[in-house]
C-alpha cells in the first residue's frame, strides 16, 4: 500500500468525493465542478491530495504555527497579568527587546547558554560513544546493563533533580563526602552554592540527564557498521584505536551529526534541570536564555518580554536546525 | 481499500473540533457553574492536613448558607497562572482563593469585585491584612487567619550550651556562633533566589527601620549584613541560599541548626517528633527601641467579577463565612495561624499557648504590598538578587541592592 493514489484508480470514486465534502463547506447551491472529461479526474484527484496533506498541516498550524505567530506578536506588545482579564495588549514595538538587550544579564545568560550547550554536549557525546562503543563487545549481561542506562530518562526530572540537590550539597551531600574522605579536596566545595562553580554542577547533571539518546543512537549507529569491514582491517593491521579512527568514525558519521545537532537544540532549550537545581541562582551564576524567558514570564508575569527572550532562544535553534536539515539531506541523498 | 483510507481522513478531520471543544470544556472546570445552588471555589489547600481543615470549614458554610460548593485545589505555585487562564477564558469561579501579596497584582486587571458592594463588614480585621487587600480604596478580600515569621529555637541545645534566647543581632550572632558545631549551624534561614527569600529577609529589614521601595538605604545594608556575617563566620551554612523554608525546617528537625527562622506553618511537623524540645520568639531586633516587625503572610477570600450578580451576593456572604468569629478561631486552632480579627487574640493565645509569640508578631506585622502594591514583585525580585549577591561575596552588602536594581 502506497499513499500516493494512482491516478487510474481515482476514476471510480471520484463522483464519491465530490460529493463527500459538500457538508465540510460548500452549500447545495455552489456550482458544480464542470462536466468537462479530464479536468473532472484531475480535480478530485488534487482534492483527495489535499485531504491527505490536511491532517499533518493542520496539526502544524495549529500546534506549531500558531504558537510561533503568537510568540513573536505578543514580544512586541505589553503582555502583563492585566491583560488576561481585559484582553487588552499594546504594542509597543521592539521595547520589549530593547530592555531584553540591555538587561545586565543578557551577555551573561548568552554566555552561559553557550558554556552550558558546549559543556554539556562534549560531555554527553564523549561518554556517550565511549559507552556505545564498550557495548559493542559480546559480555555477559550487555542487555541488562545497556537497559540500566536509560534510567536518567525514565525518572522523571523533578525527581532527580531533587536527588542531585542532595548529592551536591555542600554541607552533606555525598560527593562532597568522598571527595573529602579520598583526599581531594581540603575543604567542601559548594556545588550549588559558589557562583564560579554552579554552572560546572548543572553541566554535569545535564551530561548525565544525556547519556542515555547519545548511547541509544550511537549503538543503533554502530551495530550497521558491518563486522567485515574490521575482520579486513585487522588483516591489515588496523586494531583498537586505528579500528576506531579509521572505520568506526567514518561510518558512524552520519549518525554522529545527527547526535550532534538534536543534542544541541535539546540542549539549548533545557529548563527543567536549571530550574531543579539552582533556580538560576545563586546570584544568577547559572541564567540561561531558556531560564530567562521562564522567569519573566511566569514568575515576574511579563509576557512580552518572556516571549523576547524566547525568540532569541528560537533564532538560536533555528540555526542549528537549518543545519541539521541540511546535514540529514545529505546523509539522505548518499 | 481507498475508499476507506479517505473515510478515515474524513473521520479524523471531523473529530478536530470536537476534540477542540473538548478542551475547553475540560478548561472550565472551575468555572462559574450555570446551577444557581452551586459555588465554585479556587484555592490552593492541596495538601493534608491543610486540604482537610479548609475543606471542612468551607463545608460548614456552605451548610449554613444552603449552597452546594464545587472546590477545586490548585498547587501553589501554579494558581496565579490559573487564575490568568480562567480570566481569558471567562470561568473564574465564585469564589476564588489568593496569597495575600497577589491580590493587588489581580485586582489591578479587573478580575476581582469590591466587597463594599455586597456590603461586606470589614471592620475588626488586623490593618495589615486589610492593607494586602485593599486596592485603589477598596478592600477586594477577606482573611480568617494569617501567618508570619519568628524565632524558632531548639531548647535543648540551648540548655546544653547554657545560653539564652538571642533578643538582639548581636546576640543572634554570637548565640548562632557558639552553638555551630561539627556539622551543626546555629542558625538557617531561606535566602533562595525566588520571593521566599525576600520574604525572610523583611523580618530583619524592616524591624531595622528599612524599607521595600529603599533599599539603598543604610538600615537595608546593616539588615544584608547580618546575614552576610552570619554566613560568613559560619554560624549559618553557605547553602542557605538555596533553602526553601521547608528545608529550613528539615535542616531544624534533623539536629543541623540549633534555631531557625521559620513560620506556625511548620508547626505541626516539628510537633509530630516528640523528641524535639522548642520554642519561638519573635525576631530579634538589632538597636534597643526597635519593634520586631515581620511581614504578614496568609491567603485571602475574594469575590472574582463573573458577571452573575446573584451569585456574586452569594459568594460575598460565603466569604464573609469562612472569615467570622467561630471559623478564625477553629481554623487558627487547627493549622497554627492567627485570627485576623485584633479582639479574638487574647482567646486565641489562652487556647494555643505556643502561638503567643506569634499572635504579638503579627499585631505589628505589615503586609509586602502596603508601600508598592502590585510593584512589589519588582521590589522582591531586586531583593533576593541583592540578598544571593551579597551571600555569594559577589558584591558588598552595601552595594548588593543598587547592583541587583540595575539589573
Amino acid at each position: 500500500m502506497t499513499l500516493q493514489v494512482p491516478a487510474s484508480e481515482t476514476a471510480g470514486p471520484a463522483s464519491e468525493t465530490r460529493r463527500r465534502p459538500r457538508p465540510l463547506g460548500a452549500g447545495p447551491g455552489s456550482p458544480e465542478i464542470p462536466a468537462a472529461p479530464p479536468r473532472r479526474r484531475r480535480r478530485p484527484e488534487r482534492f483527495t491530495r489535499l485531504l491527505f496533506v490536511a491532517p499533518a498541516a493542520l496539526y502544524i498550524l495549529a500546534f506549531f504555527g500558531y504558537p510561533i505567530v503568537k510568540n513573536l506578536t505578543m514580544s512586541l506588545q505589553e503582555y502583563t497579568t492585566k491583560t488576561f482579564f481585559t484582553g487588552e495588549a499594546p504594542w509597543v514595538g521592539f521595547a520589549n527587546y530593547v530592555s531584553v538587550f540591555t538587561s545586565s544579564l543578557f551577555t551573561p545568560a548568552l554566555w552561559n547558554t553557550a558554556l552550558f550547550t558546549i559543556g554539556s554536549i562534549a560531555g554527553q557525546f564523549v561518554i556517550g560513544l565511549a559507552l556505545a562503543v564498550f557495548f559493542r563487545r559480546r559480555f555477559p549481561l550487555n542487555g541488562f546493563l545497556r537497559s540500566m542506562l536509560l534510567l536518567p530518562w525514565l525518572l522523571p526530572m523533578i525527581v532527580s533533580s531533587a536527588t542531585w540537590r542532595s548529592i551536591l550539597d555542600q554541607d552533606s551531600g555525598i560527593l562532597n563526602r568522598f571527595l573529602g574522605s579520598i583526599g581531594l579536596t581540603d575543604a567542601p566545595i559548594g556545588w550549588l552554592t559558589d557562583p564560579s562553580v554552579a554552572l560546572i554542577a548543572v553541566i554535569m547533571v545535564n551530561i548525565w540527564v544525556g547519556i542515555p539518546f547519545n548511547v541509544a543512537l550511537l549503538y543503533g549507529g554502530l551495530q550497521d557498521i558491518p563486522e567485515e569491514l574490521y575482520e579486513a582491517g585487522a588483516l591489515d593491521g588496523a586494531t583498537g584505536w586505528k579500528a576506531f579512527w579509521h572505520i568506526t568514525v567514518p561510518n558512524l558519521r552520519p549518525v554522529i551529526s545527527v547526535v550532534l545537532v538534536l543534542g544541541v537544540v535539546y540542549t539549548l532549550k533545557v529548563l527543567d534541570v536549571i530550574l531543579g537545581l539552582t533556580n538560576g541562582g545563586p546570584a544568577n551564576a547559572t541564567q540561561t536564555l531558556a531560564v530567562r524567558s521562564y522567569q519573566e514570564s511566569f514568575v515576574n508575569f511579563e509576557f512580552g518580554i518572556g516571549s523576547a527572550w524566547s525568540n532569541i532562544l528560537i533564532l538560536v535553534s533555528l540555526i542549528f536546525a537549518v543545519i541539521y536539515l541540511r546535514a540529514n539531506r545529505r546523509a539522505v541523498d548518499e | 481499500m481507498e475508499k476507506k483510507h479517505r473515510l478515515t481522513v474524513l473521520a479524523s478531520l471531523a473529530l478536530v473540533p470536537l476534540a477542540l471543544s473538548g478542551c475547553s470544556a475540560g478548561g472550565s472546570g472551575g468555572g462559574a457553574s450555570s446551577d444557581a445552588d452551586t459555588l465554585s471555589v479556587v484555592d490552593y489547600y492541596v495538601n493534608d492536613p491543610d486540604q482537610g481543615l479548609v475543606v471542612a470549614a468551607l463545608d460548614k458554610c456552605a451548610a449554613e448558607l444552603k449552597v452546594k460548593l464545587n472546590r477545586t485545589g490548585v498547587p501553589g505555585k501554579d494558581l496565579i497562572q490559573k487564575v490568568l487562564q480562567m480570566s481569558s477564558s471567562k470561568t473564574l469561579p465564585d469564589v476564588l482563593m489568593l496569597d495575600n501579596p497577589d491580590l493587588q497584582e489581580i485586582a489591578s486587571s479587573g478580575g476581582l469585585t469590591p466587597l463594599s458592594q455586597f456590603n461586606v463588614d470589614t471592620s475588626g480585621f488586623a490593618q495589615g491584612i486589610l492593607d494586602a487587600a485593599t486596592y485603589k480604596g477598596e478592600v477586594y478580600g477577606l482573611a480568617p487567619t494569617v501567618n508570619t515569621l519568628g524565632l524558632f529555637v531548639n531548647k535543648a541545645m540551648l540548655d546544653e550550651a547554657g545560653l539564652a534566647i538571642p533578643t538582639t543581632w548581636d546576640e543572634l550572632k554570637t548565640t548562632a556562633q557558639a552553638l555551630s558545631s561539627g556539622d551543626r549551624y546555629g542558625l538557617a534561614f531561606s535566602s533562595i533566589a525566588t520571593y521566599e527569600g525576600s520574604w525572610q529577609f523583611l523580618p530583619f529589614l524592616w524591624t531595622n527601620g528599612g524599607s521595600e521601595d529603599k533599599l539603598d538605604s543604610p538600615e537595608a545594608a546593616e539588615a544584608l549584613q547580618l546575614q552576610v556575617d552570619l554566613v560568613n563566620s559560619g554560624a549559618a551554612s553557605k547553602s542557605v541560599i538555596n533553602w526553601s523554608q521547608a528545608d529550613v525546617k528539615d535542616q531544624f528537625m534533623a539536629g543541623k541548626a540549633a534555631m531557625m527562622i521559620n513560620g506556625p506553618w511548620q508547626i505541626p511537623a516539628l510537633n509530630a517528633d516528640p523528641s524535639l524540645t522548642w520554642t519561638s520568639v519573635q525576631v530579634p531586633i538589632n538597636r534597643a527601641g526597635q519593634t520586631p516587625t515581620a511581614p504578614l503572610g496568609g491567603e485571602v477570600w475574594t469575590v472574582p467579577q463573573t458577571g452573575n450578580k446573584e451569585k456574586q451576593a452569594k459568594a460575598a456572604k460565603f466569604v464573609e463565612c469562612i472569615t467570622d468569629d467561630d471559623n478564625q478561631l477553629s481554623l487558627a486552632e487547627s493549622r497554627f495561624t492567627v485570627p485576623t480579627k485584633t479582639a479574638l487574640a487574647a482567646e486565641y493565645v489562652q487556647k494555643v499557648p505556643d502561638m503567643a509569640a506569634f499572635t504579638e508578631q503579627v499585631a505589628n506585622a505589615r503586609s509586602r504590598t502596603g508601600i508598592l502594591g502590585e510593584d512589589w514583585p519588582k521590589a522582591a525580585t531586586v531583593m533576593y538578587t541583592g540578598i544571593q549577591l551579597a551571600l555569594t561575596g559577589k558584591e558588598s552588602a552595601t552595594d548588593a541592592f543598587s547592583k541587583a536594581k540595575a539589573g
